[in-house]
């Protein structure tokens, strides 16, 4: 997956980062959102003909309320829900995507309006052939309307602001080194998505680092769930002292 | 890292006012209206990670406690940067100010895009009566049997499909035509071209086809209640079309792609005017043009009086205010 950086002048003369989402990271967010828009207009065709017994044939009446709003959940998906969103759609929220303009603000309607319109173009030949090259190739990573719209598709990192949260949190009252409690806390943070091997391997040698005193034979006795207890307390020490809270990453443990 | 004890300190002590920001985000981005207390904050908060995220750039650049100060950043960014919620009085000053604009700035290009779209109804005219066969190009295989047989293909249509059905569907095909001649423009304006003489071309050759068979009355009483909106629609995005095609190939500012957004900006709400105006002809194309009982003096009243609705919205006199009374002004 290709990511850019992109500088941002911003209001207080701090300029702000902003990671520009590649190819890869936008077909990901169009994918899931074809499927919820393809899903949710199949339900209404299957509402319409099975439920309130309406016909599928275009030339009748009943095209109006069987066919027509299944067109238009189809069609009208992205600008409706990119507008009453600011800028995200289920897709993009699931892949921590959204459109802000090249300043960094929320998008305008015109502006996501805009972006729409020249799908019609993005769209050609066929599979976002247009737009797909043209992320290739310009330097933000942008398709057509993006550059007519003068907006970014951007990675949000929320992520990172609930890391910044939990880490600050800890960081004024624990004994551990910066580097230590970032390496801890990333840990604790990717526990579930690491294989189980790798997380016990890593805390392990983790532990051995930042523990002190501790014994390594101590350690290999410790199961996956002793070791990552024993990462918490290490990381909740100062926390603990000061009758803190436990870290939102022990829940999810 | 340059202390990291003084590092962890600061970090201490800021994270109070970085947790309520991030709480405050969430909040705020899911509500159309803040409370003037809640913007304060949020522009404060801004302002305080701002100066938070320099020194920690300065002190820990490649740590997540940047990281997280550049998100919570960004998204106090857009927060603080966005619009106000949509407003009708928005769309009336759209329509008042920014339509007559762009319809302003667009009239040399509307009469040549007109024009082309006349040379090539001429072009399809003298072609298909002068090779009768060359309709098959325009035309499809039902039309011409039609025709052929002295009926246009447009009657008796309202009782094979309901005209609401017909409405809908042709103010669709409109509405992706004209796009489509806007969007195109993108290809340097020959998209547009293309399409424009495209529609011309077939829109002649259809007329001089059913004028060998004696049908240019009838066909001409079709489509004159909603044709003039129509054509003049599909050439008012046209229009637009090739103004996007000129800012690629002379961009008036900056670069190519700061050229194209402004244009583009510029030109779309007419866009979105003639879009409505389709609507308007869908329903004219499906409930009068193909009724035999509406009479040609009645038709041609329905497409002047439409023609010129639609000079009205794009002058911007139809939402300007009226004008002061004379001593008012005097005063």
């Amino acid at each position: 997956m290709m990511e850019d950086q992109v500088r941002v002048q911003g209001a207080t003369g701090v300029d702000l980062t902003l990671t520009v989402a590649g190819p890869g990271n936008r077909s990901y967010a169009f994918i899931i959102d074809w499927h919820v828009r393809a899903l949710l207009a199949a339900a209404w065709l299957l509402l319409a003909t099975m439920v309130f017994q309406l016909g599928l044939n275009v030339k009748t009446h009943d095209a109006l309320l069987s066919l027509l709003p299944a067109f238009g959940i189809y069609f009208l998906y992205h600008p409706v829900i990119e507008i009453a969103l600011r800028g995200q759609t289920p897709g993009k929220r699931i892949a921590g995507l959204r459109i802000v303009t090249r300043q960094g603000g929320t998008p305008s309607i015109g502006a996501l309006l805009i972006r729409n319109l020249f799908r019609l173009i993005d769209s050609l030949p066929a599979f976002y052939g247009v737009g797909l090259v043209s992320c290739f190739v310009t330097t933000n990573r942008v398709r057509i309307g993006d550059m007519a719209a003068g907006t970014l598709l951007v990675v949000e990192d929320s992520g990172a602001s609930k890391s910044l949260q939990r880490f600050s949190a800890l960081a004024g009252a624990s004994h551990l080194s910066l580097d230590g409690m970032e390496l801890v806390d990333q840990l604790l943070e990717r526990w579930q998505a690491l294989e189980s091997s790798k997380r016990i391997a890593i805390a392990r040698s983790l532990l051995e680092r930042l523990e002190p005193g501790v014994v390594a034979g101590e350690l290999a006795s410790l199961n996956e769930l002793q070791l990552q207890a024993r990462l918490l307390q290490l990381v909740q020490l100062g926390e603990a002292a000061k009758g803190g809270r436990a870290p939102p990453a022990a829940d999810s443990a | 890292m340059l202390n990291d004890s003084r590092t962890k300190q600061w970090l201490g002590a800021r994270s109070a006012a970085w947790r309520k920001a991030a709480q405050l985000v969430p909040v705020l981005q899911q509500r159309r209206h803040a409370t003037l207390e809640e913007a304060l904050d949020a522009v404060e908060s801004y302002r305080s990670v701002a100066r938070d995220l320099a020194t920690a750039r300065e002190l820990a650049p490649r740590s997540r406690t940047t990281a997280g100060l550049e998100s919570l950043y960004a998204q106090l960014h857009a927060l603080i940067s966005r619009k106000p919620p949509f407003r009708a009085a928005v769309f009336v000053n759209l329509l008042r100010d920014r339509v007559p604009t762009a319809a302003a700035e667009l009239r040399t290009r509307i009469i040549a895009v007109a024009l082309l779209m006349a040379a090539g109804f001429g072009a399809g005219w003298y072609l298909v009566d002068g090779y009768p066969e060359l309709i098959g190009l325009f035309a499809s295989g039902t039309m011409i049997e039609k025709v052929e047989q002295g009926h246009l293909w447009t009657e008796g249509l309202v009782n094979i499909i309901p005209s609401s059905v017909l409405s809908v569907g042709i103010l669709a095909n409109n509405i992706v035509v004209s796009v489509f001649a806007f969007c195109s423009g993108i290809f340097f304006g020959l998209g547009t071209f293309y399409l424009i003489a495209l529609n011309g071309l077939m829109l002649g050759g259809v007329f001089a086809f059913v004028h060998q068979h004696g049908l240019a009355g009838a066909l001409f009483k079709f489509i004159i209640a909603h044709g003039p909106v129509e054509l003049s629609v599909i050439c008012l995005a046209g229009a637009a079309g090739t103004a996007i095609g000129e800012s690629l190939i002379r961009p008036d500012r900056g670069t190519r792609r700061d050229a194209f957004q402004a244009c583009t900006h510029r030109v779309a709400p007419i866009l979105l005017v003639g879009s409505m105006l389709l609507v308007g002809c869908g329903f004219i194309e499906g409930f009068i043009s193909p009724d035999p009982r509406y009479s040609l003096r009645f038709r041609v009243i329905v497409g002047a009086a439409y023609w010129i609705f639609m000079l009205l919205l794009l002058s911007g006199r139809l939402f300007r205010p009226p004008a002061a009374p004379l001593q008012a002004r005097r005063s």
